[in-house]
């Protein structure tokens, strides 16, 4: 982009300036590449170079110890597929980002439309529902382990009015119709999961909403009121399709995060019995360092950049283009 | 009016309610911390212990110290570089864009959301023959190489807010890229570095994938150290509760007293700023 020279300093006596400031733009021109070169090299090398290699890991025979990178074709994705644990993956995640993702819109866009009704300590409300947020995971999974352990934390309560839940050590699947080689439907231990991510990561949502909320202009609310409009109508009608684009904004950031989740449910439940909490990031990570399953990890990784990638790159194109 | 007041008072029934549920993980983090093992029995999970008990604090911090410290080792100067980095990138990206300039941005940005186990493989063998296996300058490399796309977005985001007037009658007086960063960009800078500064803190602090892959027993950062609390044969909740404590206390102390800025890098971080 040639430098916008502002109108009233473009005068004829300043042609000698403007001749010395081109060279020097030049100049600046080439520095401005060399600030920027080491970050796009190491993202070049270490993001797009690695993906490709770890690409061709996945296709290899690399699956003990020693670095075998004879060529092998789709044996391991076809491996991963025909494979118990990677279907209950499949599964487990899809349910796990559904149930998730409702979640965290739900309460985040309700406890947003709460907070927006100019109340009393809205900034007290609003730290506890982003705390958790600094929190990492393991440490949210240590909590919820114990918060939801069968035999012990919520439990109590639930007893007392007849529930009686068995929480992330269930493996139940309802409806568990028969899917190859696994029960397809909801794996009960996956809402123990939900909920304790949920519980992380409303916030998130809460701050997205809030801050579209705050920038809807009272007049707009005003002139509805004045219609004679009520303040259910007014949110629905106006204020919700209003802050629909940030819904979008929050699938997406929230669908990357549950497709890539390793750390809480490493932390909290491990893959559990029949793998009923089990996803790809725990398989790979088990599979490739503790199993040495190095060309089968690698499928998973790619499997799993895929199913971000679906959400991510039109993310990224599109919001490229409303810039432009 | 009668109406109003009942439904203000739902409403904030309602919240101090969600509240509540909000809060309930740290009351029974901190009451289990606080009682002597022979306490934590089922039936007086949610009950306040007898007496303070510390003695689970003296064992976590003992097991956890070390870690502890290999965490900071690791967090300060990898948040400093990668800050510094954004702030060069989101500088030459926001005021110096050329043609290209912001595919080579969003080429960047995807980066950011990859699952890290896609170059996981990689990257360790990359470290192993580089010498930084197992070491915290391998992990301070790594967080600054991976932290490359979300700092960038943000201080680019930060930057488009200052006036392009002002860049370009800099540059009518004469001055070059370097004197333009060095004194219009890094002193209107400073909250952005705050900003971005809390963020890559909290995230690397919190990071457990690269953490438990690159690092073994002595080298851990604490978030490692904690998971392999719960490893051991018994557990032992008072103690794994004052761990998980220990290790939070960090970043909740961070959001406690610059919980605005978090907030900040949060929404910064969601591409569209």
């Amino acid at each position: 982009m040639e430098p916008k020279v502002l109108p009233s300093l473009q005068s004829g006596s300043s042609l000698a300036v403007s001749a010395k400031k081109r060279r020097k733009w030049n100049v600046d021109h080439w520095l401005s590449f060399a600030f920027i070169l080491p970050s796009v090299i190491a993202v070049a090398v270490f993001v797009y170079g690695f993906i490709a290699w770890s690409g061709y890991v996945s296709l290899s025979n690399w699956n003990s110890l020693v670095p075998d990178l004879s060529f092998a074709g789709l044996k391991n994705y076809l491996f991963l597929f025909k494979d118990f644990r990677f279907q209950a993956d499949l599964r487990n995640t899809l349910f796990f980002t559904l149930f998730f993702i409702l979640a965290v819109l739900f309460m985040g866009l309700m406890l947003a439309v709460f907070l927006d009704q100019k109340i009393r300590g809205e900034s007290l409300f609003r730290n506890i529902f982003f705390f958790p947020m600094a929190l990492s995971f393991v440490v949210t999974g240590v909590i919820w382990q114990w918060l939801l352990n069968p035999a012990t934390g919520v439990n109590l309560f639930l007893k007392k009015i007849g529930l009686d839940s068995l929480w992330y050590t269930s493996v139940t699947v309802i409806p568990g119709i028969q899917w190859s080689k696994i029960q397809f439907g909801v794996p009960v231990a996956v809402i123990a999961v939900v909920i304790a991510a949920a519980w992380q990561m409303t916030g998130f949502s809460v701050a997205m909403y809030l801050a579209g909320l705050r920038a809807i202009p009272e007049e707009i609310r005003e002139a509805a009121r004045m219609d004679g409009a009520g303040e259910f109508q007014i949110y629905r009608k106006i204020i919700f399709p209003m802050v629909a684009p940030i819904t979008v904004s929050v699938v997406i950031i929230m669908a990357h995060i549950s497709l890539k989740i390793f750390d809480l449910i490493y932390a909290m439940t491990g893959p559990g019995a029949n793998f009923v909490t089990d996803v790809p990031g725990v398989y790979m990570f088990e599979t490739t360092f503790r199993g040495n399953y190095y060309a089968n990890g690698a499928a998973i990784s790619i499997i799993m950049l895929l199913s971000v990638a679906i959400f991510i790159v039109p993310y990224l194109i599109s919001s490229r283009k409303g810039e432009s | 009016m009668a109406i109003r007041t009942v439904s203000r008072t739902v409403l904030y029934l309602l919240l101090i309610a969600l509240s509540l549920f909000y809060l309930m993980p740290v009351y029974v983090m901190l009451i289990t911390s606080l009682k002597p093992l022979d306490q934590i029995s089922l039936s007086e999970m949610w009950q306040l212990p007898h007496s303070l008990d510390l003695s689970s604090y003296q064992l976590a911090f003992e097991k956890l110290a070390p870690n502890f410290m290999n965490s900071i080792y690791l967090v300060i100067p990898a948040t400093l570089l990668s800050a510094l980095l954004g702030s060069l990138n989101g500088y030459v990206l926001s005021k110096w864009k050329f043609r290209g300039s912001d595919w080579i941005f969003t080429a960047l940005l995807f980066g950011m959301f990859i699952p890290y186990q896609s170059i996981l493989i990689p990257l360790i063998q990359f470290l192993r023959e580089a010498g930084l296996y197992n070491t915290i300058p391998g992990l301070i490399f790594v967080h600054v190489v991976y932290g490359i796309p979300i700092t960038t977005l943000m201080f680019r985001n930060f930057y488009a807010s200052i006036p392009e007037e002002m860049i370009e009658s800099a540059k009518i007086d004469g001055a070059g890229i370097f004197k333009i960063y060095q004194h219009i960009i890094i002193p209107l800078s400073i909250t952005g570095f705050v900003v971005v500064g809390i963020w890559q803190f909290t995230n690397i602090w919190n990071e457990f994938l690269f953490a438990v892959t690159i690092t073994t027993s002595s080298q851990q950062p604490i978030m490692v150290a904690l998971q392999n609390l719960s490893g051991s044969q018994i557990v032992q909740w008072n103690v794994q509760m004052a761990g998980a404590l220990l290790a939070a206390l960090p970043t909740l102390l961070v959001y406690i007293f610059l919980g605005k800025f978090f907030v900040k890098g949060l929404l910064a971080g969601s591409v569209k700023g």
